[in-house]
């Protein structure tokens, strides 16, 4: 089957300018004050233009990128911030041009870079629909079929009338993500979007990006929620500086990408950049500031097994009795087992403490995992209370261990994620019939 | 799915196969007969896709209708906005140029004289203005959506008519107030109007496409639609400016306008063919090059905005 998009050497190149030379006396400041809007002239001149100038003045956000994508078929990429994620969707979706190389669509395009793009605070709801529907390249007669529906879909049915600057920015981005899903395109380019919005509505999004799916549609995806990522796609590309690093199936692909971002994995996780499971109030009586491994992120198969982490805590009122509890995750985002700590004391009001927590004997079978971990009172025998929770944190290795005759040894996906030690088989004395 | 893992060890040779099966019955090939979208560097002038406009002739309307109602939102006068500007700078020029400079008005009581030129200069400078700004004021939209560009200086262009037809409400008004009668060449009047729209548009695509990448066009923007004032005859007759220089003056597209209007309004002088047929020709070159010029430019907007 002939594919939907097909990409192809596909490079842009950013000039960025060298760092001027500064100057170091009055005069040569006046010089330079004075020559400044000629030098700048002829650095505006054409941004975009490559080839003569010197390695170290431009910037590849993509080199040689080429994939292919086919018809319904959900394709994810990932890499790290500044991989070329950002580029490459703003190449496919036409916002900038390619330095070199080539994209072939056949079909009809929609992307969702941002939700909500040219949306008014001062129009109401019904007229921003209407504007952002034909920003996004729909006609008003389309709109028009698809009202009622968006309307539905957005829950904002009350609001319609009111301006949009009156909205919470929850209504806002249900809205806008409501009129989006409604595009009939043949492919559909989709930019993290996701991270906004509530749980309930986050499910909405990937059910309706599902739908897309099945009707044949093809949808390119960029997300961080590896999570969204395993159940969505079958494929995904691990962009690297720019290049491709792999274009596999999505959980060769997590692995990949979690391998990169090794250095990312092994840092602490903190302050905004965790994200809080969906149903945790944005007060919190005591809250994670920080998570970070204490041994490297990377264990081997033979090892005891001892995963530390300490947890930094911040309290906002006093607590006691505070317990931490976590979920291993599979990177494909199947649970594989939890824990529940012992209670380890309180923190009254302002303090800040760190607990350490060490998980012995997991027996975790090669592959990538990633945590999610909850602080709260209670565990599974009591009722349990968490006064804050993050998932996707974490993230860490299990490596093979070394085969008896030299190697790696191999762990099949289908056995499942436990390696279960210590079975004894023993023969029983043999009854020997005749 | 539960077996035990001892009869999946003969799963990789399976495996092996399972992805050519998934394509063979795949989705049914219905993509054949589709436009093919190729996307690449281009260099050099380019054509208006006339077509992609006219797809997005909705996008032109919602983003025309917007900014008509964004601009008076929450505003106590609200439209009235657009006749008190034109009305002061009248007041103002009656009093310094019409009483204090004793201007020749073509016989014609200053006040009207002006007016009648002040309506559709105050369009002209506005639309200019507006549609030069156009892709600055919205360059968060340049970065992550993908529409044809030129809707944003037109529909700037186009949501100023809305000013323009509630002005002549009110020049209609002081005609009344001073019991003049139009010529019957106020049918002319949409031409006039199509030529001032023209060179407003052209100028602005050309400016805003600049201004975009360099933001010192913004600031020289208001400094020169002042002067260009001086260029046109609003404050003063053209029969003011020296014969043999009239047919260069009205290479500005305004002066054929202004003083058309004038004749078929106020009616003080024949309807200037020569001028209006000349600044018509400018205002085609203009609205050419603008389009031209924003087409080739547009291709960085996105990178330097």
């Amino acid at each position: 089957m002939s594919p939907i998009i097909t990409v192809s050497n596909l490079s842009k190149v950013y000039r960025i300018g060298k760092q001027a030379d500064r100057a170091d006396s009055f005069v040569g400041m006046l010089q330079e004050s004075l020559t400044a809007p000629f030098r700048n002239w002829r650095k505006m001149r054409q941004p975009t233009e490559s080839g003569i100038e010197p390695e170290d003045d431009v910037h590849w956000a993509l080199r040689d990128v080429s994939f292919e994508v086919k018809e319904g078929e959900v394709l994810g990429i990932i890499g790290r911030n500044g991989a070329g994620k950002s580029t490459l969707l703003k190449i496919l979706s036409r916002i900038t041009e390619p330095t070199s190389g080539a994209v072939r669509i056949r079909g009809r395009v929609s992307s969702l870079l941002e939700v909500g793009t040219g949306f008014h605070p001062e129009l109401s709801g019904r007229e921003n629909i209407y504007l952002n529907g034909t920003i996004l390249g729909m006609m008003k007669r389309e709109i028009d079929k698809k009202f009622d529906e968006i309307v539905n879909f957005s829950g904002v049915g009350k609001f319609l009338d009111t301006p949009t600057k009156r909205y919470s920015s929850g209504m806002k981005v249900r809205l806008a993500f409501a009129v989006a899903a409604h595009l009939e395109p043949e492919v559909l380019i989709i930019d993290e979007v996701l991270a906004v919005g509530d749980a309930e509505f986050q499910k909405k999004c990937l059910g309706k990006i599902e739908d897309v799916a099945h009707e044949g549609r093809s949808v390119i995806f960029v997300t961080h929620d590896m999570t969204a990522l395993s159940k969505l796609t079958q494929n995904c590309i691990v962009l690297e500086n720019g290049q491709v690093a792999l274009i596999s199936d999505t959980a060769s692909s997590i692995a990949k990408y979690s391998s990169i971002d090794k250095r990312a994995l092994a840092a602490s996780y903190e302050g905004k950049l965790l994200t809080r499971h969906p149903g945790i109030p944005k007060l919190r009586k005591v809250e994670f500031r920080s998570l970070k491994f204490v041994n490297i992120a990377h264990f081997e198969e033979s090892q005891p097994n001892e995963i530390v982490f300490d947890a930094e805590l911040i309290s906002h009122d006093d607590s006691k009795n505070l317990r931490i509890s976590f979920t291993i995750f599979r990177s494909d985002g199947t649970p594989v087992g939890s824990g529940f700590s012992k209670p380890f004391g309180g923190l009254s009001n302002g303090q800040h403490s760190t607990v350490r927590v060490s998980i012995k004997n997991c027996n975790l079978a090669p592959g990538f995992y990633y945590f999610g971990v909850g602080l709260g009172v209670g565990d599974y025998k009591t009722s349990t209370y968490d006064f804050d929770a993050v998932t996707s944190v974490l993230y860490f290795e299990i490596e093979p261990e070394e085969c008896v005759g030299g190697g790696v040894s191999t762990w099949h996906s289908s056995w499942g994620p436990l390696i279960l030690r210590e079975v004894h088989a023993s023969m029983h004395r043999e009854v020997v019939s005749e | 799915m539960h077996q035990p893992p001892i009869t999946t060890h003969e799963a990789p040779s399976t495996k092996d196969e399972a992805p050519s099966t998934k394509h063979a019955d795949g989705s049914p090939m219905h993509a054949e007969g589709r436009t093919e979208i190729v996307i690449r560097r281009t260099s050099g002038w380019r054509l208006v896709d006339f077509g992609e406009l006219y797809r997005y002739r909705d996008l032109l309307w919602f983003l025309t209708w917007r900014n008509i109602k964004v601009l008076y939102a929450q505003s106590i006068i609200g439209i009235g906005w657009a006749v008190l500007q034109p009305l002061f700078s009248m007041l103002v020029f009656t009093l310094v140029f019409g009483m204090f400079a004793q201007m020749n008005s073509d016989g014609v009581p200053y006040a009207l004289f002006s007016f009648c030129a002040l309506v559709p200069w105050s369009y002209f400078s506005n639309a200019l203005l507006d549609s030069g700004n156009s892709l600055v004021s919205q360059a968060d939209m340049l970065s992550k959506v993908y529409f044809p560009r030129l809707v944003l200086p037109l529909s700037s262009v186009l949501s100023k008519l809305v000013d323009l037809v509630i002005a002549l409400g009110v020049l209609f008004g002081l005609m009344v107030i001073y019991q003049r009668v139009p010529s019957w060449e106020i049918v002319f009047l949409p031409l006039l109007i199509l030529i001032m729209t023209m060179t407003a548009a052209g100028m602005g695509m050309f400016l805003t496409s600049l201004a975009i990448q360099y933001r010192d066009i913004k600031h020289a923007m208001n400094f020169i639609v002042q002067l260009l004032m001086y260029a046109a005859p609003v404050v003063y007759p053209t029969t003011l400016v020296p014969e043999w220089l009239q047919p260069y003056y009205a290479l500005n597209p305004m002066v054929g306008v202004i003083e058309g209007f004038r004749a078929a309004l106020l009616g003080s002088r024949e309807m200037p063919w020569m001028w209006i047929a000349t600044g018509g020709l400018t205002s085609i070159l203009i609205f050419v090059i603008g389009l031209f010029q924003f087409r080739k430019q547009e291709r960085v907007f996105a990178d330097v905005a």
